[in-house]
């Protein structure tokens, strides 16, 4: 009797110090969000004093957020984020799905070449291509556009290989079926094996649009002009243009950029990271 | 009856043979002779919508990942600058240049270092992380999104988060620490401070990724592994996790450890817009050099080799996952 108290005793601590270590992992992983949101609703005098204040005392919100819109054309920046990921994504999918679908279903003569090519192209770091490509479309003549942030990710070959390997798993039966019933073979690609994979496609997309939303390093490359610029380079472009004092509006700009993603993601947790651990199969 | 089903099945063999090739290689000398012939061209037919469907993934892969890996190899021999009229061959001398840069060995070596504190630090706090949250039940999906949250915040916005918490007068970093009695510090001046403070945000943003991976590889430990060692005598706690949990992640962390490196070598978000690479150089990293060479001083010969370096640095590391996984890791 006194044994069980006792175990049940030890139970209780253990579930307690299990969440207080857990409490403070996720106080380091949450704190830059709170302080983020907490500053964006602070007016200047509060931000600028010494004194740690977790909630502001006079709301400042609107102020903020009206600055961090009307200062730069924050909106702008979040209407191309928006069209250069789903231009990404759509043209990835158009792009990869037949391709996918040749590798996994068709037969042809150089069928393993073609997939041991899309293997090594997997290979190669999206970084390292930036050099050449940077002077290929210096001289094509389309870096600073809407082409110049999209055109080198048109092709995801890791897209092509996840898509094929998900076509592997569909039975030929299915394949065969569609073809008896007279649909072409390219009919056959989105009308039959698109509506199986879509699971692999939202997990494709979710890896496609965050690795795009947040990217940083091409679209810096890319472009000069700020008409095109993506939320990334919007919220650094924000920043040099406060010189670093106006704190409560370049949170709120913050704010904006990184909620879009971190609400899709509270909403759809188990698919968010199955799609962003994707990368790992790289 | 009969007679029904083998006309079915005639009728059913040559709208077969008409429209897929995968029974005619496979059926093909049961075959009479006669029915040879058409199913070679369907078999044909399928090749020739085999490339078609093909075709715009392997223009795209030639235009913009073939083409331009071999032309960082060509370039890297070049003297070329962009917009510059000559371009002429000088074969390694950039790598000759490179050899002798010291601040070519200063990135190299403190990538390096960058990464010697990022991975370790992201894969302990991930792991610690994924067997506290597996080993009870309560709170679990709440844990594992706020862990996972910096993993998708767009890095380089919460960057100038993170730029605004260590500012050195009214941070909040400084305004903890002097909580405990530590005088403030300005984190990102100090040569000594900078690439710490880099890779604790490194850790920061990557360790919940290690977290989900560890989480899913713990949630294939079979439950009757650690029955069967409570009857020989196992206790619980460190030799439990010592003798089965750990081992049995094997495959799992050498995984972690691949992708943790590989996204600690590609470093650049938070070096751009914290440090410049400064003060002095301490948080110089590779992909920081790459950048200024090829797309401020344009002198894109030399960014080339630079991104050689890089690409083996990459390489490597992939190759030893492979070798390693093909040797080793054959639990799960």
């Amino acid at each position: 009797m006194s044994r069980s108290i006792a175990l049940r005793r030890r139970a209780l601590l253990g579930s307690a110090l299990r969440h207080v270590a857990l409490l403070l992992i996720a106080a380091f992983a949450l704190l830059p969000f709170v302080w983020m949101v907490v500053t964006s609703l602070k007016p200047p005098g509060e931000i600028l004093s010494s004194v740690i204040t977790w909630w502001p005392k006079r709301f400042y919100a609107v102020e903020n957020y009206t600055a961090a819109l009307s200062t730069a054309p924050l909106a702008r920046y979040l209407l191309n984020g928006v069209i250069v990921t789903a231009a990404i994504f759509f043209l990835q999918v158009l792009i990869a799905l037949p391709a996918a679908y040749a590798l996994a279903k068709l037969r042809f003569k150089g069928r393993e070449a073609v997939f041991t090519l899309v293997f090594f192209c997997i290979l190669i770091p999206y970084h390292a291509l930036a050099v050449p490509l940077f002077v290929m479309f210096h001289y094509m003549g389309i870096l600073n556009s809407y082409a110049a942030l999209i055109l080198p990710f048109t092709i995801s070959v890791f897209g092509i290989f996840l898509m094929r390997q998900f076509f592997m798993t569909v039975p030929d039966d299915l394949v065969d079926a569609a073809r008896m019933d007279g649909i072409s073979e390219f009919g056959i690609v989105w009308r039959v094996m698109l509506p199986t994979a879509i699971p692999a496609v939202t997990a494709l997309g979710i890896f496609s649009v965050v690795a795009h939303w947040n990217d940083y390093f091409w679209p810096l490359i890319a472009l000069v002009d700020d008409a095109y610029f993506t939320p990334s380079l919007g919220v650094v472009a924000f920043r040099n243009q406060e010189a670093g004092s106006n704190y409560g509006p370049l949170m709120a700009a913050a704010t904006l950029i990184v909620l879009p993603l971190i609400t899709a993601f509270l909403l759809a947790q188990r698919r968010f990271i199955e799609g962003i651990t994707l990368s790992g199969m790289k | 009856m009969t007679d029904h089903a083998i006309t079915d099945r005639a009728i059913t063999n040559r709208a077969m043979t008409d429209r897929t090739a995968l029974p005619a290689a496979a059926a093909g000398n049961a075959r009479p002779a006669k029915a040879r012939a058409p199913a070679r061209k369907a078999a044909r037919r399928q090749a020739r919508t085999a490339y078609a469907l093909l075709a715009p993934a392997l223009l795209l892969m030639a235009g913009l990942l073939i083409l331009p890996l071999a032309a960082i190899f060509a370039l890297a021999l070049t003297d070329y600058q962009l917009g510059a009229q000559a371009i002429a061959f000088i074969g390694i001398d950039n790598f000759k240049a490179l050899a002798v840069d010291p601040v070519f060995w200063q990135a190299l070596g403190n990538t390096l270092l960058y990464a010697a504190m990022v991975v370790p630090g992201s894969i302990g706090l991930g792991l610690v992380a994924a067997l506290l949250i597996e080993s009870g039940t309560s709170l679990r999906s709440f844990y594992r999104a706020a862990l996972f949250l910096p993993v998708m915040a767009t890095l380089i916005a919460m960057a100038i988060v993170w730029e605004f918490m260590l500012h050195p007068t009214f941070g909040l970093v400084n305004a903890m620490l002097g909580v405990f009695g530590i005088a403030p510090h300005n984190w990102l001046l100090d040569k000594a401070t900078a690439l710490p403070v880099l890779a604790v945000i490194g850790i920061w943003q990557q360790f919940g990724f290690a977290m989900v991976l560890f989480l899913a590889g713990l949630v294939s430990i079979p439950r009757q592994l650690y029955e069967a060692a409570a009857l020989d005598g196992v206790p619980g706690g460190w030799e439990r996790f010592r003798l089965i949990t750990w081992p049995l992640l094997g495959p799992v962390s050498l995984f972690i450890l691949v992708i943790s490196a590989t996204r600690a070598f590609q470093v650049f978000d938070v070096v751009y817009a914290l440090t410049k690479g400064g003060p002095s150089k301490s948080t110089e990293v590779m992909l920081y050099s790459i950048y200024t060479e090829g797309f401020e001083f344009f002198r894109t010969g030399y960014a080339s080799a630079l991104t050689i370096v890089f690409i083996v640095l990459i390489l490597a590391v992939t190759l030893i996952k492979k070798t390693v996984l093909e040797k080793r890791v054959h639990y799960a």
